[in-house]
């Protein structure tokens, strides 16, 4: 597990968080839903946003808010000089060697994930060519591939299974690897928590000569990372999942690599010139960036990213570990084996993600007495319906942890499943 | 935790915990037909068997929440037996009390465009599932196996002529 160096059991050395104190910073959390106060545990799905991000983004607006790269006028300059920043303080937190030329911001990580089978994958990979997947993957690192796939006439497409306990198996891994042109491999599962041995994967599928694009939308939120000790050519992540706003993306490959692509959308922006039968694109990171791209998004990450650097990611993931730890103990406590959680056991190749099933009541009515309870749950198969088939299951209601969640939101939880066993039991 | 109760009402337990003509017939020469909730993964089953204009036969499978479930074990329970020109017609009431809640979203509740009333007597037990229109995403749980039942009197329809 060379990911980040996993704080050591629960964070020894990390002082802890005063998560009462951070609550505060969230205004959505003094909501108050079919009576009860709001117990949001949907960070996988979308994060909250502290004030900070939300005043960020206001502030531009009030006061800055011009397109970028085009005007000349102060608040121009000033935009794009907040857009341009945003690229630097999005790349220095994922420990980019060169944050201005490695960033690219797209809509989201199923975009930057597309940008990539789009513009390296339709110049790289040929009929026949094999790539390697694994089980756990989100539908944005799998349907992309699948499309380029029917376009190119066919791409041999393996996996890297999961046992029981929902790591990756990797005893075969030479065996699949040989002969793959790119291993596209998860972080961190979006719905087993998993956190792959990513810098092991990297280091066989380097040595096949293979490339390697990391899905960070669920890694980056809640641990350090570091692109470098990652080991990955590619990593994707999403501001809305990192405690900024919806609509912007991240995608991170090397400036040499970025260099060796081609365009991904046409139109402003992304070009050095245009002719009637012609076209010149421009360098990286321009050059993936068709359009007006979404500044005050660009704004709120980089508040985003000094609210989670301020605390420190070691500590939130820390914390995070504890609870899940906390969680896991709890769950079987109370629910004992009527509640399958699935998933490895809390440690370090844990995030905090809780994926359970419980007495054979459907994720969706599960989710329904949760919300009664003000309990934020995701039912449903998560985007990994290959998943699913693996884990045998149609859905399942999935609890996800943020730097606020306290024991308190865990017991609420339970409370709220002990209920909808009694309604279904 | 009102609305909760309305929502799962005894009756839709019931038919949750003890459905209606579970099950597959052989088909041919039954009609098959399967509908799919993308969202939560929820699916559904039918094999139908229409004789003389009537319904002859239904049975259902597949998996899914319990509003998806109950609902198509209501169905069966109702259109089974039942002239094919009135199933449709319990088709469209049904989904008619389905989409009043989205009618009254669309008209921001100010009473100026309310939709046709909906004849609840009609529906006998299914009128238990209309605690669902509170819950909009829940509805194409409840929709879900009548869609299917519209689709598959359509296919069977089009084969004959």
């Amino acid at each position: 597990m060379a990911v980040t160096p996993p704080p050591s059991p629960a964070g020894a050395g990390a002082a802890p968080l005063n998560v009462e104190a951070l609550r505060k910073d969230f205004p959505l959390l003094s909501r108050v839903v079919n009576g009860k106060p709001i117990v949001y545990l949907d960070a996988a799905a979308s994060a909250l946003q502290p004030r900070s991000v939300i005043d960020a983004m206001t502030r531009y607006y009030e006061t800055t808010h011009a397109n970028v790269h085009r005007g000349v006028y102060a608040t121009a300059e000033e935009a794009t000089a907040l857009y341009e920043r945003a690229r630097v303080v999005a790349g220095r937190f994922i420990g980019a060697p060169d944050p201005a030329h490695e960033i690219v911001f797209t809509k989201n990580t199923t975009e930057s994930l597309n940008l990539v089978a789009h513009s390296w994958g339709r110049a790289n990979l040929r009929a026949g060519d094999a790539i390697l997947l694994t089980e756990m993957e989100h539908h944005a690192n799998i349907v992309p591939w699948m499309i380029l796939s029917e376009e190119i006439g066919g791409l041999d497409i393996r996996y890297i299974p999961i046992d029981g306990g929902g790591r990756l198996v990797l005893d075969d891994l030479d065996a699949l690897v040989d002969g793959v042109k790119l291993v596209g491999i998860t972080a961190m599962s979006n719905v087993l928590g998993t956190i792959p041995p990513l810098a092991q994967v990297a280091e066989v599928a380097h040595r096949a000569g293979a490339l390697v694009v990391a899905d960070g939308a669920q890694l980056v939120p809640h641990a350090p990372v570091d692109v470098t000790a990652l080991g990955a050519d590619f990593l994707a992540f999403s501001a809305h999942k990192t405690m900024g706003p919806t609509g912007l993306g991240v995608l991170w490959a090397r400036a040499a690599l970025l260099e060796g692509m081609g365009p991904f959308l046409g139109g402003g922006g992304m070009i050095l010139d245009v002719k009637l039968d012609s076209f010149r694109p421009a360098p990286p990171p321009a050059r993936f960036e068709a359009g007006t791209p979404p500044i005050a998004e660009a704004v709120g990450l980089t508040a985003a990213i000094e609210y989670l650097s301020d605390i420190g990611m070691d500590r939130i993931r820390a914390h995070e570990l504890a609870l899940t730890e906390y969680a896991l103990a709890r769950l079987d406590e109370k629910l004992g084996s009527d509640c399958r959680i699935f998933g490895p056991p809390a440690g370090p190749d844990r995030g905090g993600v809780l994926s359970l099933a419980y007495r054979g009541v459907h994720a969706h009515d599960l989710a329904q007495v949760l919300d009664q309870f003000g309990v934020c749950v995701r039912p449903g198969h998560h985007c990994a319906k290959p998943l699913m088939r693996k884990l045998g299951v149609q859905a399942t209601a999935r609890a996800s942890l943020s730097l606020f969640s306290d024991e308190h939101d865990i017991e609420v939880l339970i409370e709220g499943l002990l209920e909808a066993g009694r309604l279904f039991g | 935790m009102a609305d909760l109760e309305e929502l799962y009402r005894e009756i839709i337990l019931d038919h949750y915990r003890s459905p209606r003509n579970r099950g597959e017939l052989d088909s041919p020469p039954a009609h098959r037909v399967e509908g799919f909730n993308p969202l939560c993964g929820d699916e559904v089953v039918l094999s139908m068997v229409v004789e003389d204009g009537t319904l002859a036969d239904l049975k259902i499978a597949g998996s899914g929440c319990s509003i998806s479930q109950s609902s198509a074990s209501l169905m069966s329970a109702a259109v089974k037996g039942r002239p094919v020109g009135e199933v449709r017609q319990l088709i469209s009431t049904f989904k008619g009390m389905m989409s009043i809640h989205e009618a009254s979203l669309e008209h921001d509740g100010d009473g100026a465009d309310e939709p046709e009333e909906i004849d609840l007597d009609k529906l006998g037990e299914l009128a238990a599932l209309q605690g669902v229109v509170k819950f909009p995403v829940r509805i194409k749980c409840a929709t879900l196996s009548w869609n299917a039942l519209a689709q598959g009197l359509d296919e069977v329809a089009v084969e004959a002529s």
